[in-house]
């Protein structure tokens, strides 16, 4: 079953690079994670390459494997042909700093931008109750690994760099659909997200939810109903008479806007 | 990378930063006792290999042990206590075990006040789940993604309270002045500059060792760093010959080989067949467990419904068991096409059901293996998962025998004995990631203005010894010492032991770390993985050694040690842990036996005489 792969592999820095050819033996099973690691050991030893897990759990080993957003050690070698060549290259929408690894301080500092979550205090008794149902309502999106590749593919900022301070990128409007549907936070970050996170610059291609390796519908499930309840604050007329008149909104209860 | 901006290019060509508490990794131990630490007041860095929220936690699946209650009122801080110490075989520091029965439950309702959402009960309360040695449901869980819920809670308020995050950043060398840690030396990968560290407590946080092994569930990171530098600081090592070797880790393909396979299978119901259809369990369970395992399939089979009138199925005997007797019936000539054993929940449970407990589970093996776990059964084999050994510390305080030292988690040793039990990792690391926060703000906040320095020696002797690889001429890639060294870690020192072998393996290790001396790296200093692995290779070969050391003078079999040529349990040996130490020289380990530390009266009352592991069969 082995064989030699035709792989391709993006070396340089900031000051720029090109891809080189590296032939590597390959076998059965293997992902395109394996093979770079077989480069670094017998052909490359200072090939730059950001890993952990490797088992699609921790999601660092992003990159675009043939041009698409992927995580190397989920891409199977067995969905190429034996005869393809792939090529690997960095994240595009990041700095490289050498190699497959580039800067994705972006996100961390996007991370920072965020209120978090603030529940009430806990019951009498020292525990806190809630539903099982309202708890799994915002599950999906905190199977999040953040490997960033729906950051790498959102147009808004792929070839955009000044899109970047106002845009916070799907993964933090996931982040906002998961403290939204938190069934005790007291947050109401919808000003915020509209606002500050750029919310509204996001004009639904739905890029990120084909490139999330968790399968996270982010587009259709947290995107568009937090578009939809941000809209619903701002220009619902029924909305904004009843909060005039002092009718309360049930939905936002035991919010307050930060 | 900090996401700190602490980078860039600073004066004199070394960074150089003050703290109070420096923590080194950033995984459930080392987040939780940076923001003990800064609660208490300290100022506070993380310092973590990796990008922040991508620490082994991440893997962690089932849950974590906490005596809550919430699914058996009959459960209590005494029953986990007393599972606790009869997992390790009674080995186990007693007060680590009694300190962390006691405090898991407000741990974890820590994390829920800080956004963590946890599965929940009928009545609203934080789901327990069952799992192997737990004598009721005890485990807090997120579907079987529960470490990745904890590593982002406790990334998220790390970020939320601003604690300073050195990424990509590796600790290789601590700093003392006298007897007491004055701070440390790192490199940052992205740069391969250098930073000082001035401070007077390290918290190492660092995890485990699975990485000298060839088949591990553990990540790159595990190479034993915090193990290593705690013992060229002085302190000490204690039960570092138990290594957990978890039962069910894929065989197949490959490239996923040793990857975890969750015991919430077995938990949820899933049971292990080998090649003939035989649910072989049955045939393995100790006498020590007997009293409490179903030994019929009818009495497993209808504990899961009712746990009062019923005992345990053998699929949940502790890990160590489970793993052995797999290892067993694979050699025996009964193992799968892989060489795994079969691990079957889809005869057994509804696709439904199995797709809403196990999603992550159905994922991994529909991507990685092309199973689809509802409809066929899963091959699996023992794998590396664990180490019960670590640097030896103080129960109520986590530092270690060198002033200003402090070892939390995985790293760290006592808590677990001889074997540990799934869910105490999570639960360890928040009793006493907290503790050590604590302890160390509290140390360093009464030093005063009378702080240990850091010499301009050390610093010196430090850079010089982290840029070595790359002054030797025509030396060995570290990547070949590194592959040579797990399969002979593999292949000597695993799951079943001989005295020949690991005198061999010893022999083995020397050979390694003479070929060490003269490793060479390509390349420059930025992120270059070549240079972080020759540096990471001498603390995996000093863990090695430390391990193989421990394993052929401990002459019996308990817990995650087994002897082929000492296969009963000995008594004598149930009253001391083996403690290793680096040589004078500096080149070796040193070994030493110690008296365990005896359980008060107080505590002796929840062991009956059959509590005590006898002389018989492990």
């Amino acid at each position: 079953m082995a064989y030699t792969l035709k792989l391709r592999i993006w070396r340089g820095d900031k000051d720029g690079g090109e891809i080189k050819d590296y032939p590597v033996e390959v076998s059965e099973g293997e992902v395109v994670l394996d093979a770079i690691h077989r480069v670094q050991g017998t052909q490359a030893g200072d090939l730059a390459v950001r890993w952990n897990c490797k088992a699609g759990k921790c999601g660092s080993c992003s990159a675009e494997v043939n041009g698409k957003p992927r995580l190397m050690c989920m891409c199977r070698l067995s969905d190429f042909e034996e005869d393809e060549t792939i090529t690997v290259t960095p994240m595009r929408t990041f700095p490289v700093i050498r190699d497959l690894v580039t800067d994705v301080s972006f996100n961390y500092e996007k991370a920072k931008e965020l209120p978090y979550a603030k529940l009430p205090p806990r019951d009498a008794d020292g525990k806190r109750r809630m539903a099982q149902v309202d708890v799994e309502r915002g599950q999906e999106f905190r199977k999040c690994i953040e490997c960033f590749l729906c950051q790498n593919t959102c147009h808004v900022v792929r070839d955009h760099e000044e899109n970047k301070p106002a845009f916070a990128g799907p993964r933090f409007f996931l982040r906002y659909a998961e403290l939204d549907m938190h069934p005790l936070d007291t947050h109401d970050r919808r000003e915020l997200a509209q606002g500050a996170a750029g919310l509204g610059m996001c004009n639904i291609t739905k890029c990120c939810t084909e490139v999330c390796p968790e399968g996270i519908k982010i587009t259709d499930n947290a995107i568009i109903p937090m578009k939809e309840r941000v809209a619903d604050k701002k220009f619902d007329p029924l909305v904004w008479l009843g909060s005039k008149i002092g009718i309360r909104d049930k939905d936002r209860e035991g919010r307050t806007e930060v | 990378m900090t996401g700190n901006a602490l980078d860039g290019d600073a004066a004199g060509g070394m960074e150089r930063h003050t703290y109070d508490v420096v923590v080194v990794g950033a995984g459930g131990a080392g987040l939780r006792a940076a923001i003990a630490a800064h609660d208490a007041g300290a100022k506070v860095a993380v310092v973590c290999k990796s990008l922040l929220g991508k620490a082994h936690t991440v893997m962690a699946e089932g849950g974590i042990a906490a005596a809550m209650g919430n699914r058996w009122p009959e459960d209590n801080w005494e029953v986990h206590f007393r599972d606790t110490m009869r997992g390790g075989k009674m080995l186990n520091n007693w007060r680590m075990a009694q300190l962390h029965a006691q405090e898991a439950p407000e741990r974890v309702m820590e994390l829920e006040d800080w956004g963590a959402l946890f599965d929940r009960t009928d009545d609203g309360l934080i789901s327990q789940r069952d799992f192997g040695g737990h004598k009721y449901a005890r485990l807090a869980h997120v579907g079987d993604r529960t470490g990745l819920e904890m590593i982002r809670t406790l990334q998220q308020r790390t970020v939320e309270l601003g604690i300073d995050v050195f990424m990509e950043c590796t600790v290789t060398d601590l700093f003392k002045d006298g007897d007491a840690i004055a701070g440390c030396f790192a490199y940052w990968r992205e740069s391969g500059r250098f930073i000082v560290f001035d401070a007077p407590t390290v918290i190492l946080a660092t995890g485990g060792i699975g990485k000298s092994f060839k088949v591990t569930s553990n990540s790159w990171e595990y190479t034993g760093d915090g193990h290593a530098l705690a013992m060229r600081a002085g302190a000490s090592l204690i039960n570092m010959e138990f290594i957990q070797f978890h039962p069910t880790g894929m065989v197949w393909p490959p490239s996923v080989k040793g990857l975890l396979v969750t015991e919430s299978v077995r938990g949820d119901g899933g049971i292990l067949k080998n090649s003939e259809g035989k649910r072989f369990m049955f045939d393995y369970i100790p006498d020590f467990f007997k009293a409490e395992t179903a030994d019929t399939v009818e009495e497993a089979d209808a504990w899961y419904e009712d746990k009062k009138n019923n005992r345990r199925p053998p699929e949940l005997l502790p890990r160590d068991e489970v793993a052995r007797a797999i290892n067993s019936e694979i050699k025996a000539g009964r193992g799968t096409p892989h060489g795994g054993i079969y691990l079957d929940i889809a005869s057994r449970r509804t696709p439904e059901f199995i797709k809403k407990r196990l999603p992550s589970m159905y994922h991994q093996f529909k991507e990685l293996a092309d199973v689809d776990i509802t409809s066929e059964p899963m091959e699996i084999g023992p794998t590396c998962h664990y180490v019960m050994g670590g640097v030896e510390v103080n129960a109520d305080t986590q530092e270690s025998s060198v002033t200003g030292l402090y070892a939390v988690g995985e790293c760290s040793g006592g808590m677990h004995g001889s074997n540990r039990l799934g869910g105490n990792s999570l639960g360890d690391l928040l009793v006493f990631g907290k503790r050590a926060g604590d302890a160390a703000t509290a140390y360093a906040n009464g030093l005063g203005a009378n702080r240990p320095k850091v010499s301009d020696a050390d610093v010196a002797a430090a850079q010089a010894s982290a840029l070595a690889p790359f002054e030797v001429e025509g030396g060995e890639n570290p990547y070949s010492i590194q592959t040579d060294l797990q399969q002979s870690m593999n292949d000597l020192v695993g799951i079943i032991r001989d005295g020949s072998e690991l005198e061999q393996s010893l022999v083995a290790i020397e050979g390694f770390k003479e070929r060490a001396k003269t490793m060479k790296v390509e390349g420059h200093r930025q992120y270059n993985p070549g240079w972080h692995l020759a540096i990471d290779l001498r603390n995996m070969l000093i863990v090695s050694e430390s391990i193989a050391k421990a394993a052929l003078a401990r002459q019996e079999s308990r817990g995650g040690h087994t002897r082929n040529d000492y296969p009963k349990t000995d008594p004598v040996w149930g009253t001391k842990n083996l403690v290793v130490t680096l040589n004078a020289a500096g080149t070796g380990v040193d070994l030493a036996e110690k008296p365990l530390p005896v359980m008060p009266e107080e505590l002796t009352k929840y062991f009956d005489a059959a509590a005590k592991p006898e002389e018989g069969k492990n």
